[in-house]
This record gives C-alpha cells, structure tokens and sequence, in this order.
C-alpha cells in the first residue's frame, strides 16, 4: 500500500523542522482529521529537506485510547533518575538516599542553638553585651544555610552514558580474545599525562564512561561525581565539586559556632559563679551546662576536620586522593599534583571562590514520556529503564530525546546493575570486578538508537530499531501493531 | 529565544533524530586537567570525505575557548561568587552564573554551525550539555535508508 510504504519510510527520515511546522506538528495533535491530509506523499519532499517524522503516528496504530486521551502528564528527568539519589520539592533537591543522620544533624544544631539564644542569650545580652546574641544567630543562620547548601544540591553527577556512547566506548575498548561463555573483562583504565604527570582513567561499568580525573563512583548513591571528595552521611549527600566550598564553609563555620557557643557558656557560668558558686550556677542554668557537653565533645571532630580540610583546599586535593595517597611526596617517585595552582592562595581562591558548572543532570527537564510502547510490546517497567531525556532545559540547541525500553532494548545500556527486563539471549553477561553483573551486546557498528517525537503536547512515538553485523537483531518498527507484535517476536528469538 | 511553557526552548530548528543514524562521538580531552576540552588531533574515520577537517577543528577549538573562559579562574569569576556568598548566595537566583551564560552561548554558536556547516553536508551536532559535557555527539544523517 502506497500509503503504508509511505508512512514506513516516513518513519525513518530526519526532521528538520522549523518552529512553524513544529507548532503545526502540535497542531495536528489535537485535529486527527487533517493528520492524514497532509502526509499523503510517499517519498522525501526534496533534497536537502526531509520529511517530517509525523506525529500522527499515533492514529496509525488503531489504539483510540492514546489518541482520545491527552498524554500522561509530563515525567522530569529526576524522576527517572538512574541514581540511589532522594530527589525533593519536584526535583529541586537532591539528596542521597539514607537521610537520618543528616537530620540528627540539623536537630543537634537548631536544639543546640536553640538552648543557648533561650537561656544564655537573655543573660549575655543584659550583662555583656547585646551583640553576642546578635552574632551568634548571623553565624546560626549561616551554618543553616551553608548545610542545607551542601545538601541539598547536586555535588557534581556525572550523567551516565546514553546507549550510543556506551556502545562506542565498548567497541573501542573490547578485548580481542574474548572466550565464550562467561565474559570476564579486565579492569580498563585509560593513561593520560595532565602536565607531567600520569593520571589512570578508570572505565565506571555502571555508568558506561571513563571517568574524567579526579571523579570517583560513589557508591551509595551509586552516580559518578566530579572532583569526588567524600559521602557525607551528616549532611545526607556527597561532596564533589560543585558543593565542596558549601561543604568547607559549613564545616569551617559550625567550629566557629561550636567554639562560640563553648566559650559564651562558659562565661555565662563563670559570671553567675561570682555571684554564687559554680554548683549553683550550673544548676541555675541546666541548659548551659548541656550545651557545653555538646558543644565540648563536638568541637574536637569539627574543628579537626575543618583544619584537614583547610588543608586539603591548600594543597588543592580531595579526601579521596589523600587517603588513596595520589599526589603523596612521600611515595618517592617525582609525584606531584597536577592540579595544584602552584601557591597556597591561589589553590585556596580556585576551590573556594572559582567556577562551577550548573547541573549536569538536570533534574528539572522533561522526560518523554514512552507511550508508543503501551500497544503491550513493552515492558517498560520502573523508572530507572524509562525514557533517558537529553533536552537540556536552558541550554543545547538540539532537541532530541532517546528512551531506554526495557521491552524492546538491548540492555547495553542497563542503568545501574539491575539488568531487569527480558532476557535477550543474544546478550553476553559477564561479572564485573565489583560483583554486578551486566550484559553487554555482541559487537555491532553502533547503529542502535531510538527515536522519540520530541514535542510537549502529544503522545510520542517511540521507535527502537537496531542493526548489527551479525544479524542478531531484527528492527523493530511499530507500523502497525500486528506488524510490531511480530517483529518483537522475532527480536526475541 | 523564547523558553516554552514547558521549559524547550524553540530554536529556529527543532532536530528530531531519525531511527538509525550513525554517531561519531568526540572524548573529552584531559590533557590538560579537568578543564572541558574536546580532542581536536584525531579526526574521525567516519567523517572522512564528508566533512573538511578544518571545519570541524575550527569548531571544537572555538568551543574549547569558549568552555576555557567559563572555566578561567579570572577575577570576574572570583567577585561573581564572593558577591554571591555575600548575598547568601540569593544572587544566584537572579541572576545566571559566567558559566551559564557561556554555555548558553555554546549553545547557539553550535546552532548556527549546524545550520551552516554541518546539516548542508549531512552531519549534526549535539549540544556537549545534553551528554553531560562528556562527549561532542556528531550525528550523521542519512537520506535514505532502503528499508
């Protein structure tokens, strides 16, 4: 049929389509009457220009029920987010997934401060002087804010590798003498020489990417972060690059706080002791004297790790590089940090008032949602196999989204080692060193990718076609729902 | 550009990619530390003949500088972010960061270059933002595809 065969090949032009015809495109949502009017052509309009991938695929299918009801309400990105992250207030926070303590956290210091502006306050203020109080709650809200800071933004994730990339990667990097059966690949590192010195590139097996230097898997939150220094379980997240001078500066600031706190109640004791003696005074004034256990106890670790950390904004490392001994002198060889800006002060500016970058992630974008597989082809379940939004909200100048489908994927992109969905028994497993196990596809010229309707009002069309060299795969191409039925049935065989 | 209500921004070309491109994909280069940097020294085998090689060099230099100056750690980036910690870091929700803003530029410079250089021979670029500046995407368009 002149018609199917043009809808067929339809299906596999690209699109370039200018905002007129991209509204037009929405237009045609919303009217399937002109839907069909209008791609009655069967071939490519002309050279240079292609067909436009046309939205009213979604009639196609015969499924009234897609094309009666208004698409599910937008997904953002941070709800398919393939990381063990706790996202809050629709994707504006970010936090790990184990929270208590950071809470404990936030308790000890409001109950802390709390005490000391209810009864030594009072006292300090009338006797002293009304600054102390002052002070005291300018350096309160700033340890608030800076902790909060801390944890509640992204610490510097790494996105995880679209299918595309991973694939290209495992292709550069696959070993030749691959035995069959169980595929035991060798730890990959890539070398790199940063100004003299050699820094190891170490390939992430969750996230399917080299990591950049300096970046480090975390794995409670199970997400590769830049300039990785450590999981905080006080503040509920990781600290990398971009919350690491929040992080130094809470630190830095909560010994303040500790510090003034200890030695403000101590002068509260001491002057109500003149008047009576010590005894009376502290049990005149309870309060004091439990702020000053707290505050005693705590001061050694927060005073101890803002001076380690001072040190490590100094010398220009992270805790991760310290305690694994990188840039160490003491290793003998001619070792040094080649991150370093070369002084004390310039370090200390660079970590503390240099650049950061914004989100990489993006929690806040839309996702597409993947409505072409719920003809019951797919089986496309939770959200971490779901739609992998690429748009960018303020930046990029493409618009194209991929989806990862369970049902009809290939799996080389499994997110994290779930390696949920059917079983493809083209696919080879293997353990990975750290014990997952994931499935990696036989070698194919990297041709895979989706294709996803990228437009706001209207249900998309997914479709996922592959091509290997070996034939393993059939494409799948829902032009018709018997004819994808059968094609998935192939694909699976 | 206007952002959309639901937050896309509508650009003069809205790119949907078709089923079955090949991609060429272009690693970060770590030469020189952490700092965004695309490798200019190896030219694809993929896109030989379909591309010169200057013009794809001239492009990733030119966004090589343009990610080196968001970067820079300059005077200007210092009092953007002590002004930011002096105002409790509220600034930031006014106004966008150096670095934003450069990457916005980023944005449209690889905009126009699709539309001059790089769709005419059949080739796209994906913005680095949308791979998480892992990596340059080079889509390669395909006219037709016999199926």
């Amino acid at each position: 049929m002149p018609d199917s065969y043009g809808q067929h090949l339809r299906q596999t032009y690209v699109t370039i389509v200018r905002p007129k015809k991209h509204r037009l495109c929405n237009d045609k949502v919303s009217d399937k009457s002109s839907a069909w009017d209008m791609d009655t052509s069967p071939l490519p309009v002309k050279e240079g220009s292609y067909v436009a991938v046309a939205t009213d695929r979604v009639s196609e299918y015969s499924d009234t029920s897609s094309t009666k009801k208004m698409p599910k309400k937008m997904i953002r990105n941070w709800e398919v987010f393939p990381g063990k992250n706790k996202f809050c207030c629709d994707g504006r926070i970010m936090m790990a997934r184990n929270t208590g303590i950071f809470y404990f956290t936030c308790i000890l210091i409001v109950v802390t401060c709390g005490l000391f502006f209810g009864f030594d306050c009072p006292y300090l203020a009338k006797n002293v002087t009304p600054a102390i109080p002052a002070f005291g709650i300018a350096l309160f809200i700033f340890v608030m804010s800076t902790l909060f800071r801390t944890s509640f933004s992204d610490p510097g994730v790494i996105p995880r590798a679209s299918p595309d990339e991973a694939a290209d990667i495992e292709r550069q990097i696959e070993v030749p003498n691959s035995t069959p059966g169980t595929y035991r690949p060798p730890p990959r590192t890539k070398e790199v020489v940063i100004k003299g010195q050699v820094v190891k590139l170490k390939y992430c097996f969750t996230c399917k990417i080299f990591r950049p230097p300096r970046a480090s898997h975390c794995s409670l939150c199970d997400n590769c972060v830049e300039r990785f220094d450590h999981h905080c379980p006080w503040v509920g997240n990781c600290v990398g690059r971009r919350n690491y001078r929040y992080f130094y500066l809470f630190i830095l600031s909560l010994s303040i706080l500790c510090i003034y706190i200890f030695a403000c109640v101590l002068t509260h004791l001491i002057l109500r002791s003149q008047e009576d003696n010590f005894l009376h005074a502290m049990r005149d004034s309870p309060a004091s004297v439990i702020e000053a256990i707290i505050c005693f106890f705590s001061v050694w670790s927060v005073v101890g790790l803002a001076g380690f950390h001072s040190y490590l904004v100094a010398s220009e490392q992270t805790t991760n590089e310290d305690i694994k001994g990188s840039y160490s002198a003491k290793r003998g060889q001619e070792n040094f940090n080649p991150f370093s800006q070369g002084s004390i002060f310039r370090n200390c500016l660079g970590v503390l008032c240099g650049p950061t970058p914004p989100s990489l992630i993006d929690s806040r974008g839309y996702v597409i949602p993947d409505s072409s597989q719920s003809q019951g082809v797919n089986t496309s379940t939770g959200k971490e196999s779901n739609a992998v939004n690429v748009k960018h909200e303020y930046y990029g100048s493409t618009n194209n989204t991929k989806t990862n489908n369970v049902g009809t994927n290939t799996g080389s992109h499994v997110t994290g080692s779930n390696g949920t969905g059917p079983v493809m028994k083209q696919m080879i497993s293997y353990q990975t060193p750290d014990g997952s196990i994931n499935s990696r596809l036989p070698p194919t010229n990297g041709n895979s990718s989706a294709v996803a309707y990228k437009d706001s009002q209207q249900p998309h069309n997914v479709m996922y076609t592959e091509e290997s060299e070996g034939g393993h795969w059939t494409s799948t191409r829902p032009h018709s729902n018997q004819g994808s039925k059968t094609q998935q049935q192939s694909f699976h065989t | 550009m206007a952002v959309h209500q639901q937050g896309q921004k509508m650009d003069d070309m809205t790119r949907i990619l078709p089923s079955n491109c090949s991609k060429v994909f272009i690693q970060r280069d770590f030469s020189d530390g952490t700092a965004v940097k695309f490798h200019t020294k190896e030219f694809p085998t993929e896109l030989v003949g379909k591309i010169e090689d200057k013009y794809l060099v001239q492009t990733i230099t030119t966004l090589n500088t343009m990610y080196s100056e968001a970067e820079s750690l300059n005077s200007r980036n210092y009092c953007e972010s002590c002004f930011a910690c002096l105002t409790a870091y509220l600034s930031y929700l006014c106004f966008d960061t150096h670095y934003e803003k450069v990457l916005k530029k980023v944005g449209k410079y690889i905009a126009e270059q699709n539309q001059t250089v790089y769709v005419p021979r059949g080739l796209m670029l994906v913005d680095p933002v949308e791979r998480g500046l892992r990596t340059l995407e080079i889509c390669i368009l395909n006219e037709s595809n016999g199926r």
